[in-house]
């Protein structure tokens, strides 16, 4: 079953054209910097993107600041969404359960699905990105040597919820957030760390839209719906008066990935961030579960 | 193969299916008829384990249904309301699909299964279009070669011929019947009288969600022991059969009789010119519209709904060449 769902993904024009366009728009961002030469001040800006025209092969991060906030979570929660509402306002959910596929099956194979689209999603940025950064920013020169000016952009605070910008000085090679440098391996890392953990991030938002997925007939309203949650969220996020709430809402801890460019990396918050999108997963998709293995299919 | 007790399906106050005891054997063509909202496709999903009962129980090929859903899907071949496709892929490759996906469907023989299915159902010869260019009738030939997919022992089909010209009607019961033959079980559900007295051999009637009738075709459509006839001249035939004359309308008589062919020797020998001589025998149309009330679509409006009486138009010819009569004509 797995392997169908898979391939319905694979098989269907909106995913190639949902991550044509999240990976177009750090492209159309770095076709504007490398004409201008402006980048956003350090400290300014999205996360990293204020260091990208000495460290191209910074970008791929500077990519993914970009596309984290309102691309990637869109496109996951569109396909999360219509995962068992569109089957089901298709009539196809009925003939799929009628073959028989078991409830359960049916809802592992869609997470899998998900999960397969946030994870190639992830990737193509990452790897468009890269070309990108290298090919139009210009290479970094020695990755692997030079020092950073120190303490530059150390005086983030770790886990603050702004948007840390590597704040590098001409010249330098690529450099962790907190000065220190990165050889070519640890950045390659670093960023597969990152990625890793963006694609969690986004699970959360999978397992939510999955649950009202199974709520409803419409996958309009089930894709709105988990965005409505992460919205609310990211304001509840910035607002002092909930800070009783903030260690639990879902976005919390979506920029904890930046902690990796630091210098030892800084674990608590990206260890927070895995630890509440695992709960969000588990409770959602267990609701989602509680609610599809007893629903009557009248679609 | 089938067998419900007092299945009861309440969706919220409204009872959609009510203690429902249905009996379809190994072998039948059984038809189950009702007028739109009649709960039928309640009832057939609660069969495929797609919709909880409320109350009662089902057993399906001997087993409990919904706890052992999963051990009689693989044998069941269905066709639920309107067939679903994913329109972006051929026919072929959803056929393809939908039978990998699921523990049952062998990957070694899909190929060969999927082909055959196609052939049966008329689509041999579908190219690689996507299901979305499709016809209805084609969609709904697709729809019937995915439910043959698995080579089932059991069909279940709910409006069958629904979106199929006259043509695709034809081979659609011929297909079924020839299945049956091969000692395939079919369960169909249909609001067209036509369609289930041409193919089927057991009926149910469903009506507001209660099972009003469940009989063999034959014995429900078993001459009714009166006879009628057409003659040139009713005076003669009126003198010959006295006492037997149950009612007369011009040339028309109706004579209550249980041997037409006794009755006709009568006539001959008599000297009536005879033009017409049949036994009466009471159409499916009669006996359903007996049964049931207005259907649940139809507010407040009595008697023969606009559902049922739609069919009446198609029932009509196979109903006569069953040797039936017109209501009105006979009482």
């Amino acid at each position: 079953m797995i392997a169908v769902e898979l391939f319905k993904l694979v098989r269907r024009l909106r995913t190639w054209m949902s991550i044509g366009l999240i990976c177009a728009l750090p492209l159309v961002v770095a076709i504007f910097i490398a004409i201008t030469h402006l980048e956003p001040p350090p400290g300014s800006g999205s996360a990293f993107l204020s260091a990208v025209l000495n460290e191209g092969q910074l970008y791929p991060a500077a990519a993914l600041a970009l596309v984290l906030p309102v691309f990637l979570p869109v496109a996951v929660a569109v396909t999360a969404g219509d995962s068992v509402a569109g089957e089901a306002s298709a009539g196809t959910l009925r003939y799929l359960l009628a073959r028989p596929v078991g409830r359960t099956r049916l809802l592992v194979a869609k997470l899998t699905a998900v999960t397969a689209f946030t994870t190639l999603a992830v990737l193509a940025v990452t790897v468009t990105s890269y070309a990108t950064g290298v090919l139009i920013l210009g290479p970094s020169r020695a990755a692997a040597v030079g020092t950073a000016p120190g303490g530059i952009s150390g005086s983030i605070a770790p886990g603050a919820g702004g948007s840390p910008t590597a704040g590098l000085q001409p010249g330098a090679a690529v450099t962790s957030l907190s000065g220190a440098p990165l050889t070519t391996l640890e950045l390659a890392e670093r960023v597969l760390g990152a990625m890793a953990f963006i694609t969690v991030s986004m699970l959360g938002v999978a397992a939510i839209a999955i649950f009202l997925s199974t709520l409803t007939d419409s996958s309009l309203g089930a894709a709105l719906g988990s965005l409505a949650v992460l919205v609310a969220s990211e304001v509840l996020v910035t607002l002092n008066a909930a800070s009783a709430v903030q260690p639990y809402l879902p976005t919390r801890y979506w920029l904890a990935w930046i902690d990796f460019f630091r210098q030892p990396i800084f674990w608590r918050d990206i260890q927070h961030g895995f630890e509440i999108q695992a709960v969000y997963v588990v409770v959602f998709l267990g609701a989602a579960w509680a609610n599809f293995a007893t629903k009557d299919i009248t679609t | 193969m089938i067998r419900t007790d007092k299945l009861t399906k309440r969706f919220g106050r409204v009872e959609a299916v009510r203690e429902v005891s249905l009996d379809v054997r190994e072998g039948d063509r059984y038809g189950l008829l009702g007028p739109n909202g009649s709960g039928k496709s309640t009832l057939v999903r609660m069969l495929l384990g797609l919709v909880y009962a409320t109350s009662g129980s089902i057993s399906v090929l001997g087993e409990p249904v919904p706890r052992h859903v999963g051990r009689v899907l693989p044998a069941i071949g269905a066709l639920i309301e309107e067939p679903a496709a994913y329109p972006q892929l051929s026919g072929r490759a959803n056929l393809r699909l939908l039978d990998a996906a699921g523990p049952h469907g062998s990957r070694r023989t899909r190929r060969r299964r999927v082909d055959e299915a196609l052939e049966q159902v008329g689509l041999a010869g579908i190219d690689r279009r996507p299901v979305r260019a499709y016809s209805l009738g084609m969609r709904q030939r697709l729809g019937l070669a995915a439910a043959l997919v698995r080579r089932p022992r059991l069909l279940i089909l709910d409006e069958p011929t629904n979106g199929l010209d006259p043509r695709g009607i034809r081979d659609m019961r011929e297909l079924l019947t020839g299945l049956n033959d091969s000692g395939v079980t079919v369960f169909l559900s249909s609001h067209l009288l036509g369609e289930v007295s041409a193919l089927c051999t057991r009926i149910g009637v469903l009506d507001s969600g209660n099972l009003v009738l469940q009989d063999e075709l034959a014995a429900l459509e078993r001459p009714t022991g009166r006879v009628l006839i057409s003659t040139d001249d009713p005076e003669r035939a009126v003198t010959t059969l006295d006492g037997l004359i149950e009612r007369r309308n011009g040339p028309d008589l109706v004579v209550r009789s249980p041997d037409p062919a006794a009755l006709n020797a009568r006539l001959v020998t008599a000297g009536v010119p005879v033009r017409s001589l049949v036994a009466e025998r009471r159409s499916l149309e009669e006996i359903v519209l007996d049964v049931t009330g207005a259907g649940a679509d139809q507010f407040g409006v009595p008697v023969t709904g606009a559902v049922m009486g739609a069919a009446a138009g198609a029932a009509s010819g196979a109903a006569s060449a069953a040797g039936a009569t017109d209501e009105r004509a006979a009482s």
